[in-house]
């Protein structure tokens, strides 16, 4: 009767409290130069130490520059921030992949790859977007900084469980669908508070036949409808994912695992919460014209009318009108990078659209991959030499332009398809305008300098 | 966290009701990056008149009245949920804050900081503050263990609730990361018999 929720909770409950919280406890700390700090100072101040060093892994990631990262960071408070982190990491015994390490990159990019993350594990990490790792059929959250010093001292959390939801998709996702789409759509449908309360489980046929490149992509974006964090129950796909990665348990261990992990999913008569149900052929390429994830619509459709008056000042700021299509739009900017897509699948995919191409010489294009792993994986494949030809700038790894805490910003006013999870206000640059998309649907916008309808091209591209 | 078992005390009847958290602490005041200072602020648009003198017919400037309990109107801590509300009232000295009504975030914010809110029925609210005014000496005991309140010397009598968990963080001047230090021991065998490693 238990979800697969349920199990991985259950298994790491250390006490629970009468009428209170639960103590949970955190296989996997992961922290970054923005919001440790301040716990490492409560640590500091109480004069305790940190409890498992071992368990948690240090990369520098969103206050990074995405240019010349060998040379010394230009913007002091950004220099600053990231010094402390490896003197703090030096003290506390933590492993740091810091600016330039062969595997520094975006915290969610970064431990996946190196098998650091693995199913039925809890990880954390003060980032709302640590959902990300719930691909792999663990229980990943973003905590905040108080939170960081609670694991820091002690390897639990204080919380009491959150109700299930379980998100259904079957059938077969058409042409040039991608898992971006997937989730988009999922989200306009649902609004940007359905998940809220909520650990979310996707299932059915989509996301068992989707790579973990992509089950990362959806579980990614669970926070975006509110959801503490997203799941999809390990499978052989996950297995073979993990087989050979650097941290990833090897041979008999791996075997022994493997079993284990094969114990999770979800039973077939575990009820949830609350449930949903979509259906594969309804879903296409999505874009986002508002200034939430959930204000999403298909290429194909015109902008919704709507009289609230926070549906009016979303339009105002994009500056866009009810009843318009987006086809056709002319763009400046493309933004390919950030956690929810700066992977090398997002890459091949984008190359199979610009190869060969040249993009219009009014836009800038960011490629901007997830990690320095991508970005030799890019070399590797031949794929920066195809998006150097199109005329693409690749950029080094980090968060970038999808929050624009370093250099990396829109200019006020400037459309930006992004392949990032947030539109608000402002989010890539003060007064900068987002189109959240594909990595597929925003390649193709770079060529043609206007979003198009990738529907009707798709007999060229692979996916 | 300081703990706080039982408290017997003089109180303050700040007799208003909807005190928000801007006029807790005023917005103006919340650069600070550190918790502590904020006492300093505390109510001070009540208690300051603008040229910068003391408002004396503000009630925490009335020497008649003193101590580390506040008695407000019903509603208190509404507004922003900034935690320099619970800050700047624990800077200032209070230990407890009685109304009929608290709002949410403020009340967990205020456990937070060792800061008992402690909610009574209407009626004993608005018994309670005239008892108070008119005679400022009056005691309270707040027993968290029992969750009683009582007055001196008066039938005033009630009990109050609280989250168990909270509760005992209290007693023992415990926050979430002190609490979870002192389950060290149960989480070091849980490391130890961990079924999924
Ligand atoms: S890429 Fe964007 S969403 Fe992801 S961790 Fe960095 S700032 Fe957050």
């Amino acid at each position: 009767m238990k979800t697969l929720f349920d199990k991985v909770w259950d298994a790491h409950v250390v006490q629970r409290i009468e009428n209170g919280p639960e103590i949970l406890y955190i296989d996997q700390h992961l922290i970054h130069e923005v919001t440790s700090p301040q716990a490492f100072n409560e640590l500091a101040d109480r004069n305790i130490p940190l409890f498992r060093p071992k368990q948690v892994v240090a990369t520098a990631d969103h206050n990074t520059p995405t240019l010349n990262q060998h040379l010394p960071v230009q913007d002091a408070l950004s220099r600053n921030q990231l010094k402390q982190l490896s003197e703090n990491c030096e003290k506390h015994n933590i492993t740091l992949y810091q600016l330039g390490h062969k595997y520094n990159g975006i915290v969610h990019v970064m431990a996946p790859e190196l098998g650091i993350t693995q199913p039925g594990m809890t990880l954390v990490c003060g980032d709302s977007h640590t959902s990300t790792h719930g691909a792999f059929g663990a229980i990943a959250f973003g905590i905040g900084t108080s939170q960081v010093a609670q694991v820091f001292a002690s390897q639990c959390l204080l919380l009491r469980k959150p109700k299930s939801m379980r998100i259904t998709v079957n059938g077969t996702l058409k042409p040039g669908v991608l898992p971006k789409d997937v989730i988009l759509y999922i989200i306009a449908q649902l609004g940007t508070d359905a998940g809220t309360g909520y650990f979310c489980e996707y299932a059915g046929s989509v996301f068992e036949q989707m790579s973990m490149e992509g089950r990362m992509t959806v579980c990614n974006m669970s926070i975006e409808m509110g959801a503490r964090g997203g799941m999809i129950a390990p499978d052989e796909t996950t297995f073979a994912y993990l087989k050979g990665k650097e941290f990833a348990p090897k041979g008999a261990e791996l075997d022994r695992k493997i079993a284990y992990w094969r114990t999770l999913p979800s039973e077939a008569d575990a009820v949830f919460d609350t449930e949903f149900e979509f259906d594969a052929e309804d879903i296409a390429p999505m874009i986002t014209y508002g200034t939430n994830p959930g204000m999403g619509i298909k290429l194909s459709e015109t902008i919704p009318t709507k009289t609230d008056a926070s549906f009016q000042k979303s339009l105002a700021y994009m500056n866009l009108q009810a009843g318009d299509r987006l086809i056709d739009h002319p763009i400046n900017y493309v933004f390919i990078g950030s956690c929810t897509n700066s992977r090398i699948e997002d890459f091949r995919v984008a190359a199979t659209y610009v190869a060969g191409k040249q993009k219009a010489s009014h836009v800038t294009a960011w490629l901007v991959p997830g990690s320095k792993q991508v970005e030799a994986q890019l070399e590797a494949e031949g794929l920066r030499q195809v998006f150097e030809d199109a005329g693409f700038q690749l950029r080094q790894p980090g968060c970038s332009a999808c929050l624009a805490m370093n250099d990396d910003k829109i200019p006020q006013g400037e459309y930006c398809v992004s392949t990032s999870n947030r539109n608000f206000e402002g989010r890539q640059g003060q007064g900068a305008r987002t189109l959240l998309a594909s990595p597929l649907v925003a390649a193709a916008t770079a060529i043609e300098g206007k979003i198009v309808d990738i529907t009707q091209q798709l007999e060229t591209c692979k996916n | 966290m300081q703990k706080l078992v039982r408290i017997t005390d003089t109180a303050v009847p700040l007799a208003i009701e909807n005190v928000d958290t801007d006029q807790i602490i005023p917005a103006r005041f919340l650069k600070a990056t550190n918790k502590e200072g904020f006492g300093n602020n505390l109510f001070r648009d009540w208690r300051y008149q603008n040229d910068g003198t003391l408002n004396r017919d503000f009630v925490l400037n009335d020497p008649t009245y003193r101590g580390s309990i506040l008695v407000a109107g019903t509603n208190f801590g509404c507004g922003s949920s900034r935690e320099h509300a619970a800050w700047a009232l624990a800077g200032y000295g209070f230990r407890v804050v009685i109304s009929s009504f608290f709002a949410d975030i403020f009340k967990g914010n205020a456990l937070n900081n060792g800061l008992l809110p402690v909610q009574v029925s209407p009626t004993f609210l608005s018994a309670l503050l005239p008892q108070l005014q008119k005679a400022p000496d009056t005691k309270i005991t707040v027993d968290v263990e029992t969750q009683t309140l009582s007055v001196e010397n008066q039938a005033l009598e009630t009990t109050f609730d609280i989250d168990p968990y909270k509760k005992t963080c209290l007693l023992h001047g415990y926050d979430d990361i002190d609490f979870l230090l002192s389950k060290k021991e149960a989480i070091e065998a849980f490391e130890q018999q961990r079924t999924y490693v």
